[in-house]
């Protein structure tokens, strides 16, 4: 199951419902995103939050996290986790899947492309 | 057997005794029955007991629900939700039901939409379980706005809403239900009074003297209690303005809410011709006057007896269960013995059986301790317990328990009973309890189904055996007859060991991981995961090292600001639409017009939201971009104040001697001195001080983590450890020293103690409670263990280390998009693809 709650500062365009087909966007340059952080993009009507792991591993998530809208971009990143910085809502990166509840984040594929972030839409 | 072939199953009701029952019988015989439901109110299944948790906040609603309603799906069950079953026809063996309006109180006598076309299922076997109704006593006004009852889900969202505008409530009932109420109002931040017609609270669980006690604690809560207080009219004109009671008495409040017990909701018995007097006739086969059809819970009357707790109703679920799968078709259900174990406002309570002697030789032990609000009592017929109370301090309340419940003699030393062995030894040895002999009460567990889990399961540890069957996970009064168990069954009760760990992701001790640290010189976060973790990086556990971190090595602490919240990494805190607070620094609360002026400016400038007085006596600037702090600093030109980590926050004075003139000591000055000196020092949880100039506490020095009273005879007294959030308590007098370098000097030293030794997360008053004051006192006034010289050393280097993070890091930020908030990518390349 799917759900973003509408925040008062973003709404990431789940309800779009346009542009069906996929497309290789890039994010500009990895050394953007200092290790262990992420950073959120704002991208083709959404915002999505891409977390660069000390071990050189890269996520892509929707940013609004499906409890209360908070920014995971600005999470404590780790192990495949992502803590949300408002309630602490954790989410393993690579399926989206919230732990403990039954919610669940978009991903996105994202690869390092000459040292360049690109991420699938 | 295909789905026609079987027999068809209607359970009318869809509260915690319905929806037991169905997990009973499937569990049973998952395939016998096709199962129909009927829930009048519009979700799965919920845990009752927990609404004044949702009603306080500290639970969210989603968190309640036992069976959400996916569960019915995956299990075949047909769920009617929000509508209500009318009546049994038994003629065509149909139970017949119509929604509800959407609006609609799912207890109330009506409600249904009528010109809507009715529902209709078939069954070979009925179980009613329709549950209760609040009883609502005969006044005027009952209805009007702001007037509420406190029963479903529903209705506790309806009174947190109301609550955020009024400022006083009134709750009707002094009851279980009603304190429960009470305490959700009270955490919602009103006035809560409470109304009780009887002479005593909670009448049917404690006598009058136990309840005279808890009135006492339950009023330094705050909560007022008026007894033998009827209550005649609700008054106001739009909404509730008060209430006027039997003596005339009237009373202001805002809102009302009514929770003065429960009434069986019987009406579809009646309507079918089914036997029903206070609540729905049933046999010891829970079967009505219509041996097809069952009643259950609290619309059921057993042997004259109709039950408003849980227990019983596990009880009967099962003994239904039984003979609707034929498992046991002979099963019987013989009546419960009623034991209630709760927390009434943080009041540890249980009550068994009888509270008041009813025969001639009946014996009653009692023991009382009123100034710290505890009472036992004890009554023993034939040498069995009877009934019993504990108020206050329940640690035998598990011995008690079973041997109430098992009629068990009791021992010759009754007060072991009360007090445990003085040898401690265990006063009733489970190893005799036969292995039906219900364990955890709360959860329903047998001392057979613990058995197996550590025989079979392997279960080692209280907490392994809670995650494997539930036993002890409630309200945890079992947990040691569980250690026993484990004790006779494995040889050995384990602990397990992670609940001692700093930090889930690192599997050592608070002292051992600083060994290890130092040992290794490991200097941060990720050398810790490195060298002691396996190179395996956990989110969970980074905060809680870069803290400790920091305190182990102030000057070389590696900072990786990928291991901190954002709060600390961007120096500001985060707010619920992810905006930031910005908190500069004020010494002691003392400002000048020309930074008055500053802060004006800079708020102006940056067209913040809201400029908000603080409780610690400084200005908060709310509603500020990531983007803009850096810019903001640096306008402001004032020092960071903290206000978002885990640190030395601030210190709050009184005008002290210069203007007031009360005063006795130089508040003021020795405010600033301490939060120059303390600023920014980062511990286990934040630290909020105060000081005073004399008793009056007008800056409320007592309740502060850490406080400095002037008292007569130029002398200053240091509280350590209190609080006034969500705990409320004093702070316990560590010294009383004549100067403000002293107060400075014990001051760092608590500090630094608590930065050493407290748990990550645990505030002041925890961790002082925990050690208590006279060891605080031996190790850093007495000096017992020799270590005075090396914390005042230690925070002495913490205090040379620190740098305000805004100046410093306004001018060289720590990486190019330290504070970037989220970039924009050209959507035109995004339409395009690469």
């Amino acid at each position: 199951m799917r759900q973003c709650l509408p925040s008062e500062f973003e709404r990431n365009g789940l309800w779009d419902n346009g542009a069906p087909e996929r497309h290789e966007v890039d994010l500009g340059p990895l050394d953007f995103i200092p290790p262990g952080e992420g950073r959120a993009y704002r991208v083709a009507g959404r915002t999505i939050a891409v977390f660069r792991q000390r071990d050189g591993c890269l996520f892509a998530t929707d940013n609004c996290c499906p409890h209360r809208g908070g920014p995971l971009a600005d999470g404590i990143v780790g192990g495949g986790v992502v803590i949300c910085p408002l309630h602490a809502w954790k989410f393993d990166l690579h399926t989206g899947r919230c732990i403990g509840e039954d919610v669940a984040l978009r991903t996105y594929p994202v690869r390092l492309v000459n040292g360049c972030i690109v991420v699938e839409l | 057997m295909s789905p026609r072939q079987r027999e068809r199953l209607v359970v009318i009701g869809n509260g915690m005794a319905g929806a037991r029952l169905v997990e009973e019988v499937l569990q049973r015989d998952a395939h016998r029955f096709a199962i129909t439901m009927f829930g009048a109110e519009p979700y799965g299944n919920y845990n009752r007991i927990l609404l004044s948790h949702v009603l306080n906040g500290s639970h969210r609603r989603e968190e309640i629900f036992l069976n959400p309603l996916p569960w019915y799906a995956a299990h075949g069950i047909t769920l009617h939700v929000g509508v209500k079953a009318l009546y049994i026809d038994r003629a065509r063996r149909v139970v017949v039901g119509k929604p509800l309006h959407r609006s609609a109180v799912p207890y109330a006598l009506d409600g249904c939409d009528h010109a809507a076309a009715p529902i209709e299922a078939p069954y070979d076997r009925v179980v009613i379980a329709t549950g209760s109704r609040p009883f609502v006593p005969p006044m005027d006004g009952m209805g009007k706005p702001g007037t509420f009852l406190f029963r479903t889900l529903d209705d506790c969202e309806h009174i947190a809403a109301y609550a955020k505008h009024c400022r006083k409530a009134t709750v009707i009932g002094g009851g279980l239900l009603g304190l429960e109420a009470a305490r959700g109002l009270l955490a919602l931040g009103v006035e809560v009074t409470v109304l009780e017609a009887l002479p005593q609270l909670m009448a049917a669980q404690l006598d009058a003297e136990a309840a005279a006690m808890l009135k006492a604690t339950i009023e330094r809560l705050g909560i007022r209690v008026l007894l033998q207080a009827v209550t005649t009219r609700i008054l106001g004109e739009e909404r509730v303005t008060g209430v006027q009671l039997q003596d005339g008495m009237i009373l202001e409040t805002d809102m009302l809410v009514v929770s003065a017990g429960i009434r069986p909701i019987v009406e579809i018995a009646r309507d079918s011709g089914l036997a029903v007097e206070r609540g729905i006739v049933c046999d010891d086969q829970m079967r009505t006057s219509d041996p097809d059809i069952f009643a259950v819970g609290e619309c059921a009357q057993h042997r004259g007896v109709v039950y408003g707790l849980v227990d019983p109703i596990w009880d009967q679920v099962k003994t239904v269960a039984d003979v609707l799968t034929g498992v046991k078709p002979d099963a019987v259900y013989r009546g419960s013995k009623l034991a209630t174990t709760l927390k009434v406002l943080g009041v540890e309570l249980v009550s068994l059986g009888t509270t008041t002697p009813v025969q001639a030789g009946d014996e009653v032990v009692v023991y009382r301790e009123p100034s710290r609000g505890v009472y036992k009592k004890m009554l023993v017929r034939d040498n069995k317990l009877v009934g019993a109370i504990l108020l206050g301090e329940t640690e035998t309340a598990g011995v008690l328990t079973q041997m109430f419940m098992l009629e068990t003699p009791v021992p010759a030393r009754r007060a072991d009973l009360l007090f445990g062995t003085a040898s401690g030894a265990p006063v009733l040895s489970v190893f005799d309890l036969p292995e039906h002999a219900q364990i955890c009460n709360c959860n329903g567990v047998p001392k057979g189904r613990i058995k197996e889990a550590i025989q079979v399961g392997k279960c080692r540890s209280v907490a392994q055996v809670g995650a494997h069957t539930k036993a002890g996970t409630g309200c945890g009064s079992c947990k040691s007859l569980i250690a026993q168990l484990l004790e006779v069954y494995a040889g050995e009760v384990t602990e397990d060991p992670s609940e001692h760990y700093y930090v889930p992701g690192v599997p050592l001790t608070k002292p051992q991981l600083i060994a290890a640290i130092k040992e290794k010189k490991l200097k941060s976060v990720s050398a810790v995961f490195r060298e002691l973790a396996g190179g395996k990086e956990d989110a969970d556990s980074k905060a809680g090292l870069a803290s400790l971190l920091k305190s182990i090595w102030p000057q070389e602490y590696e900072d990786e600001r990928d291991a901190r919240f954002i709060n600390d990494r961007v120096h500001a805190n985060i707010q619920r639409d992810g905006t930031f607070s910005v908190v500069p620094r004020i010494y002691g609360g003392v400002t000048s017009p020309a930074e008055l002026r500053r802060i004006a400016d800079v708020a102006e400038k940056y067209q913040v939201r809201m400029v908000k007085i603080t409780g610690g006596q400084r200005i908060d600037l709310l509603g500020v971009k990531k983007e803009d702090l850096p810019a903001i600093w640096r306008d402001l030109g004032m020092p960071s104040g903290h206000a978002y980590t885990k640190a030395f926050r601030t210190c709050k004075s009184c005008v002290g001697t210069d203007f007031c003139r009360y005063g006795l000591g130089d508040s003021i000055a020795l405010a600033q001195k301490i939060e120059r000196r303390f600023q920014g020092i980062e511990a286990p949880h934040k630290l909020k001080l105060a000081t005073a100039g004399c008793p009056r506490n007008c800056s409320e020095a007592y309740v502060k983590d850490l406080g400095a009273v002037a008292i007569e005879g130029g002398q200053w007294e240091i509280y350590l450890g209190g609080a006034a959030g969500s705990t409320v308590r004093k702070g316990d007098l560590l010294c009383t020293v004549k100067t403000h370098e002293e107060v400075l000097t014990y001051m760092g030293r608590f500090i630094q103690y608590y930065r050493e030794n407290a748990k990550y997360m645990e505030r002041s008053y925890s961790f002082v409670a925990r050690l208590g004051i006279e060891r605080l006192r031996a190790v850093l006034v007495e000096d017992r263990e020799g270590i005075c010289a090396r914390l005042d050393a230690e925070i002495e280097a913490a205090v040379a280390a620190y740098r305000d993070p805004w100046a410093t890091e306004a001018a060289h930020p720590i990486s190019a998009s330290q504070f970037a908030g989220p970039v924009q990518i050209d959507s035109t390349r995004a339409e395009e693809g690469m």
